[in-house]
């Protein structure tokens, strides 16, 4: 007895002393998202993939916008801003250094902003800087920014992740070994595989749960389920494969959570070729489409159908999903009336994701009932940008376009949809002057209207988030307000 | 004639092979001709509805996640891969015998030139070259026939040369040319005859290669496009839905398996057949 | 021999030399802006010409033919647009897992090949050789990527016992890692094992036939003695030779199962490469599995002849 006593606090005593990984917390986690960062500079490329790795994990800006959209301080402290809108005086954070040892100061700051906007910058957003005339260091923890005309939006702006702040020793190679401030810092990248971060000591803010991060690149949906199922990773913020929900929801081992994102997924009419660009034709469009088949085939019933391209989160909404019911019976009476009453051909330009090409599948079959023959071409997002989005040579395509509060895209010169519309521009131009939420949300509304009205594009639905995790994982964003992981505040459940 | 004849038919009555791979190769084309005319539901329409639903009264194989008829989609993916296989072939066909005999009848440079060529070729892997020229063309159907048609080219060519060669080193084809009979002709009165069985057996397993590289371009994209239904592709949606409606994973699969293996014993029956013809080829002018 | 080496050698040398320019023509024509791509949907036309001038977009065409060239001969594949790594340890990394694979696929293949068409050469048309000629015809019609998705239905969906995809990465242990490429092997290897069984078949019945091996079997061995000692190596040479003829097809085959498997290997670092037009890894990637091919063909032609004749004059005086 005594013997077997001995033995059993022996063990115990072993069991006890052996460091607790039974009893400590989990501080790794490993994440899949779909597409793989060509690099890891924001601030040299607009894909979103970048930005969802390095987003407040690895660089950070003047400021950060949270999981709620709203504009926090990062590296600035605090800011002052001149009554007539167009002097910012930001005051630095101090003690703050890079992954790399470097301190951050001013000179970052400037150099920065001057970098994104010399003429010969590979900056994806320079157009977030345009407005800026000058930025001068003021002291060693001061800039000053003088902007050319007042911008409302300017500190969120600023939290964007073409924005953040990069250091002079380390910029060249960001691409490849990013050097931010942020709390981790980069480990490895096995191309094609994986990206993996690990917390980095000398971060000036509270340091996070999480001391490894490994991004595993997923591109397929399949894999993403099977991965998920089999334990191989631990989240999946953005979840490709929405057909596999319900079941992953009814597994108590993990956490389903639909969020909403900044994606409004649309079908894209070239307003300038005919006979898109009469608007009956457009309208017609409109109504062969049937949004909430798309939604329930395409993305297995998650999403929300828009009339206009807003989210329908945002309070400035306006619902006017109604304006075109699914009427096919209206629809071929307006091509009709507008000449084509035999209905007519057409191509439809789909990009990977799966919303466009099974969106694209059952947009073509909607149209084909009212006439419209659609060839569906298959392209790459190299393919799209040239093509499409640079050559505007297509008739329609289907993208889900994710930057936040971007409906002033319908006033740009130029823009894709060639979309002609002083009256729009007009309402541009009073958004940038207006003062006060009222009078921001009326125009707003009246600008959600105009395209309506207009068809200018055929408005589908919000895309959501479809974000799945291991059911002990806390912190992570439930909606996109910006396309970021932002794993700061990310925990695992003792 | 007619014993000769009569002989044939009755060695490819017994022959197994040839009456199951015939049996399976015609109720392939059979239902790739029906298709053109009736299918139990319009392949492509959609009824978003009724998706997913199993095997049932309504649809005997059940719907996929856009609700189309799976039975429907398999029946007009027989279409589809029958066009494809045929005018690949029929590029391999029209462009390597006239090559492979040109080769034969001069020799020379122009056999060394072809040969490189044809080395050149096989070096790339086929379906992966299909898979470049539809990437950089654009994928579709017809692509794909261009695609898998050029690499069809050298097989024949090469098959057509090989044998070529053997029959120009005859006796009786020495002396036709000694009288003067001119290359052209002789290759027209001496080679191609000859040939025939040969090519028409190599015709047929191309074709069943044909089959199975536009199921393999349509799996990965570069092939058939929606709304034209295709195995290949069906097979590369179902994937994603593997654990929800596994028929949609296997049917399609199945459907290509059938052909293939109905085609390569046709093939391997006709070879059979013919073997005693090709071992002395040719008995005469 | 002298002279047949010779002239094989240049061929090879003639036949690679074509395969780079093939590649570089037919990729010359490919429409598509890679710094667009990179630069993304807002980008400027300012800061598009920066990056193009960045990547050398502005050289003439036969000059980067031949700085290429040079490059693939000294080792220096350049860097991949999207990535900036140099191309060289991009494909080194995939290869790591595609060497594997295609090794794996030709070793299974073999392992299954050759003891079936062994067997089925032994009880010629009786009943075990006509299922194992079953089996080959069903193995080669079957598409490869099906029975792949079966396999995954079978062992990862209902069994759970193997991952449906991916690679765990040669770092997270032998075990894993092979866990990840198991079915991909068996998914490749079956088409060529359908393959080199009836080849194996009809090279062991050719073997049989043979002279020394009667003299074998007079000499008092057992019919699977003699067919084991003196058989079976002659009988290998076709067989081999057949396996390095398949190459190519186990190339596009490996391609085909990694896109199943999302096996980070070279197929799919050559999609990837196509989908961002990343030229410089496509052409880097396309011609390295060409020459694969070819210096494989060009090992085939010497090993026929040169063992084959010596082979067949040695075996005369077992």
């Amino acid at each position: 007895m005594r013997r077997a006593m001995f033995a059993l606090l022996t063990a115990l005593a072993v069991g006890l002393a052996v460091p607790g990984s039974a009893f400590a917390v989990r501080g790794d986690l490993v994440l899949g998202v779909v597409l793989e960062p060509p690099h890891l500079d924001p601030t040299a490329g607009a894909a979103a993939a970048i930005d969802e790795v390095v987003y407040a994990n690895l660089f950070e800006g003047l400021t950060r916008i949270d999981r709620h959209g709203a504009v926090v301080p990062a590296l600035a402290e605090s800011w002052e801003v001149s009554d007539d809108g167009r002097r910012y005086r930001f005051k630095l954070r101090q003690g703050v250094v890079f992954h790399d040892g470097s301190s951050f100061e001013a000179g970052d700051v400037v150099f920065s902003f001057e970098r994104a906007m010399a003429d010969d910058s590979v900056n994806a957003q320079k157009g977030l800087f345009e407005a800026i005339e000058s930025v001068t260091a003021t002291g060693p923890y001061e800039v000053e920014v003088h902007l050319k005309r007042p911008s409302g939006g300017f500190t969120f702006d600023l939290g964007w992740g073409d924005a953040v702040i990069v250091a002079p020793e380390s910029a060249q190679t960001n691409k490849s070994r990013p050097t931010g401030t942020g709390p981790f810092r980069f480990k490895h990248w096995a191309q094609g595989e994986r990206i993996e971060l690990e917390r980095f000591d000398g971060y000036w803010g509270s340091a996070p749960a999480l001391q490894k991060v490994t991004f595993k690149l997923i591109p397929d949906p399949a894999a993403a389920v099977v991965a998920m199922l089999a334990g191989d990773i631990d989240a999946f913020p953005n979840f490709p494969a929405p057909e596999a929900l319900a079941r992953l929801e009814s597994d108590a081992r993990f956490t389903v959570v639909i969020g909403t994102t900044e994606g409004e997924t649309i079908v894209s009419i070239n307003n300038a070729r005919p006979p898109f660009d009469d608007r009956r034709v457009r309208r017609a469009i409109a109504h062969a489409l049937d949004r909430q088949a798309i939604v329930l085939g395409a993305m297995f019933g998650y999403g929300t159908p828009i009339g206009s391209h807003f989210a329908p989160h945002h309070p400035a909404y306006v619902d006017l999903v109604a304006r075109y019911g699914h009427d096919p019976d209206m629809a071929r009476a307006l091509l009709s009336e507008a000449g084509y009453a035999q209905g007519f051909k057409a191509t439809l330009r789909l990009p990977p994701p799966s919303y466009a090409r099974r969106g694209g599948e059952i947009v073509a079959a909607q149209l084909a009932e009212v006439g419209i023959e659609l060839e569906i071409i298959p392209i790459e997002w190299a393919q799209w940008l040239e093509q499409v989005f640079r050559g505007k040579d297509y008739d329609l395509t289907i993208v889900s376009h994710t930057e936040p509060m971007d409906i002033g895209i319908y006033g740009r010169d130029g823009y894709y949809f060639n979309y002609e519309s002083q009256a729009f521009r007009d309402l541009m131009e009073g958004l940038k002057l207006a003062s006060d939420d009222e009078a921001r949300y009326r125009l707003l509304g009246q600008a959600q209207r105009l395209l309506a009205e207009d068809a200018v594009n055929g408005f589908l639905f919000q895309l959501a988030k479809h974000g799945v995790w291991d059911a002990k994982l806390k912190g992570l964003w439930e909606n996109s307000p910006i396309q970021a992981n932002d794993l700061t505040d990310v925990y695992w459940e003792p | 004639m007619s014993d000769a004849w009569i002989e044939l038919t009755a060695r490819a009555r017994g022959n197994r092979k040839l009456v199951i791979g015939g049996a399976i190769t015609a109720a392939f084309l059979a239902l790739a001709l029906l298709s053109l005319v009736w299918t139990p539901y319009p392949a492509t329409r959609m009824d978003i509805a009724s998706r997913l639903s199993g095997f049932g009264a309504a649809h005997w194989l059940g719907t996929d996640h856009f609700g189309r008829d799976v039975l429907s989609m398999l029946i007009a993916g027989t279409r589809n891969s029958v066009a494809v296989a045929v005018v690949a072939v029929g590029i391999g066909l029209c462009l390597g015998v006239p090559l492979g005999a040109l080769a034969a009848a001069r020799r020379g440079w122009v056999d060394e030139l072809m040969m490189r060529i044809s080395d050149v070729t096989f070096a790339f892997p086929a379906l992966l070259s299909a898979v470049m020229i539809t990437a950089l063309i654009g994928p579709g159907a017809v692509n794909s026939m261009i695609a898998i048609g050029i690499f069809n080219v050298p097989v024949f060519a090469r098959l057509t040369r090989g044998a070529a060669l053997r029959i120009w080193s005859l006796d009786f084809v020495l002396a036709a040319r000694t009288a003067g009979r001119g290359g052209l002709a002789i290759t027209w009165d001496h080679v191609l005859p000859n040939l025939a069985g040969l090519i028409i057996v190599q015709a047929t397993i191309q074709f069943a290669l044909a089959i199975l590289a536009e199921a393999g371009l349509s799996y990965l994209g570069f092939g058939t496009q929606p709304p034209q239904p295709s195995w290949g592709r069906m097979l590369s949606d179902a994937q994603t839905l593997l654990f929800m409606a596994p028929r949609l994973a296997v049917l399609p699969g199945l459907a290509i398996a059938v052909t293939v293996l109905g085609l390569n014993l046709f093939g391997d029956g006709l070879r059979d057949l013919l073997d005693p013809k090709l071992g002395n080829a040719g008995d005469g002018p | 021999m002298a002279l047949y080496l010779i002239k094989r050698l240049a061929a090879f040398l003639i036949t690679l030399l074509a395969s780079a320019i093939v590649v570089f023509l037919v990729l010359e024509v490919l429409p598509g802006d890679p710094a667009s791509i990179m630069l993304g949907v807002n980008a400027r036309a300012d800061t598009l010409a920066a990056l193009r001038a960045e990547l050398g977009l502005d050289q003439p065409a036969w000059l980067r033919f031949i700085r290429w060239l040079g490059g693939l001969v000294s080792g220096d594949l350049g860097n991949s647009y999207t990535y900036g790594v140099p191309v060289a340890e991009l494909i080194a990394g995939r290869a790591t897992v595609s060497v594997p694979l295609a090794l794996g696929g030709m070793l299974v293949s073999a392992l299954i090949a050759i003891p079936l068409g062994v067997i089925a050469a032994a009880q010629r048309n009786r009943a075990a050789d006509l299922g194992i000629s079953v089996f080959a015809q069903l193995a080669i019609a079957v598409p490869n990527f099906w029975f792949a998705i079966l396999l995954i239905l079978l062992f990862s969906v209902m069994l759970g016992w193997l991952p449906a995809g991916g690679f765990a990465g040669w770092e997270a242990g032998i075990g894993p890692a092979l866990g990840s490429l198991l079915m991909p092997v068996v998914a490749l290897a079956l088409p060529q094992a359908a393959i080199l069984t009836r080849v194996t078949r009809s090279a062991v019945l050719d073997v049989l036939g043979e002279d020394y091996l009667l003299t074998a079997r007079a000499k008092g061995l057992s019919r699977a003695a003699a067919l084991w000692r003196h058989g079976l190596v002659n009988a290998l040479i076709p067989v081999v030779t057949i396996m390095g003829l398949q190459f190519s097809f186990l190339l596009a085959g490996t391609v085909i199962i990694e896109n199943v498997f999302y096996l980070p290997g070279l197929g799919r670092l050559l999609f990837q490469a196509i989908a961002q037009r990343d030229l410089i890894v496509v052409r880097d990637v396309v011609v390295l599995l060409a020459g694969a091919v070819v210096l494989v063909n060009f090992l085939v032609d010497l090993l026929y002849g040169v063992i084959d004749p010596r082979l067949r004059r040695e075996a005369a005086y077992v």
